[in-house]
């Protein structure tokens, strides 16, 4: 079994999978069964300044997004930072620490943005014995409206002014989690960098409302007939946390920062996903939440098989390996054809390509042949779309081929060209160059 | 020579709580979660190949997409649109050679989408919801039409009839309405008196008057019917049924299986009824797999069921002769009865021979072998029987009414569908069809003249 051991940041884990702060990371209770159960690292739920802590609402905290069969597609929270004591979160971060040395330990911090609030927390997580610190400049709801939490992720320049005060009050490593809740991730990343962060973490949760009730039509999930936007999070929420953490990885300004992965990690493709894309570990909550702790082992296994399988001996070599593939749409090589291929011996005949392709698209699948139902690519229609493929339900039946240079495009009537050519240098944009750059 | 024992018939030969066990429903209804997950399994397939394969047309992927979407109500109207007695058919149709045969899951798990199951739940849950009625009539068309037989072709003529705008009268030679559905189906098929609610729900929509006790018995009651109405149709099923054919039919014990099955459907307390303690089904359709299996339920010792051909040329379908099977009851191929051996005027045994095919014929092999029996019950087949329809100037083939596609007869303005109908299936289902069909040709007809 490949190792999985990681460093992310300086920090050290028997492997890359932590929990993100959240409920699930809330007390030592929690922590304690989660590292029992495998888990290399936790982020313990956001701690507030001293004093009394935040209260949540007494009704409904969570909220879901099902399929009818009820696999959950998304989640959906309005929980707060912590609402317990400082003084207990501390005491057990310490205790657990102590006795949990291999495991990576962070805790998550939100206090009001002064310095005075962050210089004060710092000095106390110094003493737990904690490994790092992340910046929870993420979290949507309640707090965003007290000037915390989103409403500081939303803006670079705060986001700058409070890594540094991290940096000049603490030796730990800063991990400054970010917001998805934003036109354009970089910013934040690039500020965050600038205040001398050691690592960003994303996505925090997006702003979300899971639906209404058809018969009271009100929002639901509802407290006493009213609900709040919420954080989501969950499988639905994984592309998009994986563009933002290929947007980081390849901006060269923010190339090389330590990229923890947050966002729908379910299993070890999911991390997988992360990491190649420029993640250096991954963390993990809605999974937790609906499998419980155990559902670690199924991601360690899965990934330390695959390691085996491909060759890799360690995490490392697998990040930002994914990187370099994402480019700007003008830079894709419009002489690649591509077509699509039914596999007639795996096709059920269910015509779903058929009439996704006729209905929506470019007329290409035919439904009968002979008088007879039959599914088949017509090449002189096909533009290589790969609908037809995402709405099969037989696994790898519809595949798509790539011409070979030299071969008619049966389309377009086109030979295949063996040569690069995108949008920067075509005669119909306005704004070519006559060179690809 | 053995020794023969008088007959064993008799009543009340389990406890009650082992009838009610026994006749329960035999497959029971999805519940809410279950049939959420099954409708899950559907691809929602272009140009579903269950949807072809159904006789009535039942838009499948709409009816199942809306039992996912939580849309009970519109998967019960995409169903009762196509098929008003969906409810029956979803108990009685052999799905596993209709729809669920051409599922593309088949080919996908090996399993197709449970079909039937899913519109048995939806047609349900309308039936037993705060308002039922789904239809409203079209304004009234002033036209009256005359329907002979409330089975499964009639109800659906009349239905669809009615939902017209047409006035329906519905003559029945049975106390009760139903037809085949009511007298005719497995009681477990059936069980709660479900043929008794979906006619009235079927009648609910109004402008259908049933006359029951009406038989036709002369050619001008006919005449009558095609002079005080605007049209008619005829759906009055078969009356007869064959004969063995052999010596030793005319004894006690030996009885018609529809008769044996629609007293079996009206009695209330199934423990009064009796059943031989050795019983001998000839036959090889469903009516001799509903009467095999409820002699075995109802507590025969020993049930043969007994098929001249082999089991491909059965007309119960498979999962039928399994039904049976597994129900406990014995099925024999290839023995043609050769008497019915008596003793005191009662049946005793029944001597067979067993036969073969030779070049393509049905040939005796020379062999004979016999089983005693309490009850012999015959299922080979029935026909029209009703010398009034010949007389009447209705053209017959091979001993049913001739009719065009849409169930037109030669006689102007007679439509006739279901069992009576020449050229086809016996089935509930396609019952069902002719009536709609029909109905469609009548309505144009009405709206012409």
């Amino acid at each position: 079994m490949a190792n999985l051991h990681t460093t992310f940041a300086g920090i050290s884990s028997p492997n890359p999978f932590w929990l993100a702060s959240a409920p699930p990371t809330d007390k030592a209770y929690n922590v304690n069964r989660a590292f029992e159960a495998g888990w290399g690292g936790v982020v313990w739920k956001t701690l507030g300044e001293a004093g009394p802590p935040v209260v949540n609402v007494n009704g409904p905290r969570y909220g879901a997004l099902l399929t009818p069969d009820r696999r959950l597609m998304g989640f959906n929270n309005i929980e707060l930072i912590t609402d317990r004591d400082l003084e207990i979160n501390l005491k057990e971060i310490t205790e657990v620490k102590r006795n949990w040395p291999d495991r990576a330990m962070v805790a998550s911090l939100m206090v009001p943005c002064e310095e005075q609030s962050w210089k004060a927390i710092l000095a106390r997580v110094n003493d737990t014995g904690a490994d790092g610190v992340e910046l929870n400049f993420g979290c949507p709801h309640g707090m965003s409206e007290r000037g915390m939490g989103a409403a500081v992720g939303q803006v670079p320049e705060y986001i700058q002014m409070v890594t540094e005060w991290c940096k000049h009050y603490s030796k730990l490593p800063v991990i400054v989690k970010l917001t998805p809740n934003i036109t354009d991730v970089r910013l934040p990343a690039r500020a965050a960098k600038q205040g001398g962060a050691d690592a960003v973490s994303l996505i925090n949760t997006i702003n979300s409302i899971m639906g209404v009730d058809p018969y009271t039509l009100t929002m639901s999930p509802s407290t006493g007939g009213r609900g709040s936007h919420g954080g989501y999070c969950g499988p639905a929420v994984k592309p998009i946390a994986l563009n933002m953490v290929a947007e980081i990885a390849r901006d060269p300004l923010t190339a090389g920062l330590p990229i923890s992965g947050i966002g729908g990690v379910g299993n070890w493709r999911d991390a997988l996903d992360f990491i190649a894309l420029g993640a250096g570990n991954v963390q993990v909550c809605t999974a937790a939440m609906v499998y419980g702790f155990k559902i670690v082992q199924e991601m360690s296994d899965g990934l330390s098989n695959y390691m085996d399988e491909v060759g890799i001996t360690s995490v490392g070599q697998i990040v930002g390996k994914a990187t370099p593939t994402v480019t700007n749409w003008q830079h894709l090589n419009l002489n690649v054809i591509s077509k699509a291929v039914i596999n007639q011996n795996s096709c059920i005949q269910c015509g779903r390509c058929h009439i996704a392709c006729e209905d929506t698209s470019h007329q290409a699948i035919t439904a009968t042949k002979d008088g007879k139902r039959f599914f088949e690519v017509k090449e002189d229609e096909c533009v290589g779309c790969n609908l037809c493929a995402v709405v099969c339900p037989v696994p790898e039946c519809i595949s798509l081929r790539d011409l070979k240079p030299g071969e008619k495009d049966l389309r377009t009537q086109h030979v295949v060209s063996d040569k690069h050519a995108d949008w920067t240098t075509h005669p119909n944009n306005p704004t070519r160059v006559t060179q690809a750059a | 020579m053995s020794i023969t024992l008088p007959p064993d018939i008799r009543p009340g030969r389990l406890s009650a709580q082992e009838y009610a066990h026994r006749f329960a429903d035999a497959t029971p209804r999805l519940t809410s979660a279950q049939a959420v997950l099954e409708a899950e399994r559907c691809l929602y397939c272009f140009d579903a190949p269950c949807a072809t394969a159904c006789p009535t047309s039942i838009d499948v992927p709409s009816f199942i997409k809306r039992i996912a979407d939580g849309n009970l109500r519109g998967s019960a109207r995409a169903i009762l649109e196509a098929n008003p007695l969906g409810g029956m058919c979803a108990r009685v149709c052999p799905t596993e050679d209709l729809c669920e045969a051409v599922c593309v899951k088949n080919t996908q798990e090996g399993k197709p989408v449970a079909i039937g199951r899913l519109q048995r739940f939806a047609v349900d849950a309308l039936m037993e919801s705060d308002k039922p009625q789904l239809f409203t009539r079209a304004p009234r068309t002033g036209k009256t039409v005359a329907v002979v037989g409330a089975g499964p072709a009639g109800l659906a003529c009349a239905h669809t009839l009615a939902r017209m705008g047409h006035d329906v009268v519905i003559f029945d030679a049975q106390p009760k309405a139903g037809g085949l559905n009511e007298y005719g189906l497995a009681s477990y098929k059936t069980p709660d008196n479900f043929a008794q609610r979906e006619l009235q729900w079927l009648l609910d929509i109004g402008g259908i008057e049933v006359r029951n006790g009406w038989k036709l018995e002369t050619v001008t009651q006919l005449d009558a019917l095609r002079q005080d109405y605007d049209a008619l149709f005829l759906g009055m099923g078969l009356a007869a049924t064959h004969q063995l054919g052999v010596a030793g039919s005319e004894l006690d014990g030996v009885q018609d299986a529809v008769d044996f099955i629609a007293t079996l459907r009206q009695t209330e307390d199934l423990s009064t009824l009796p059943v031989g303690r050795r019983v001998i089904v000839i036959g090889g359709g469903m009516t001799a797999v509903d009467a095999a299996v409820q002699s075995k339920l109802l507590g025969a010792s020993v049930v043969h069921m007994v098929y001249r051909r082999g089991p491909d040329t059965m007309s119960a379908s498979k999962a039928e002769q399994e039904w049976a099977q597994t129900n406990g009851v014995v099925l024999h191929h290839w023995l043609a009865p050769l008497e019915v051996v008596g003793h005191h005027g009662h049946v005793s045994a029944v001597r067979f021979a067993e036969q073969a095919l030779v070049d393509g014929k049905l040939q005796p092999t020379g062999r004979e072998l016999s089983w005693e029996a309490d009850v012999v019950l015959k299922a080979i087949g029935q026909q029209l029987g009703n010398p009034v329809l010949n007389q009447a100037g209705l053209t017959l083939d091979a001993g049913r009414i001739a009719t065009d596609a849409q169930g037109q007869t030669n006689l102007p303005g007679v439509w006739a569908g279901g069992d009576c109908r020449a050229g086809g299936l016996d089935l509930t289902v396609e019952a069902v069809e002719h009536g709609k069909q029909s109905a469609a040709a009548m309505h144009a007809h009405l709206c012409q003249a």
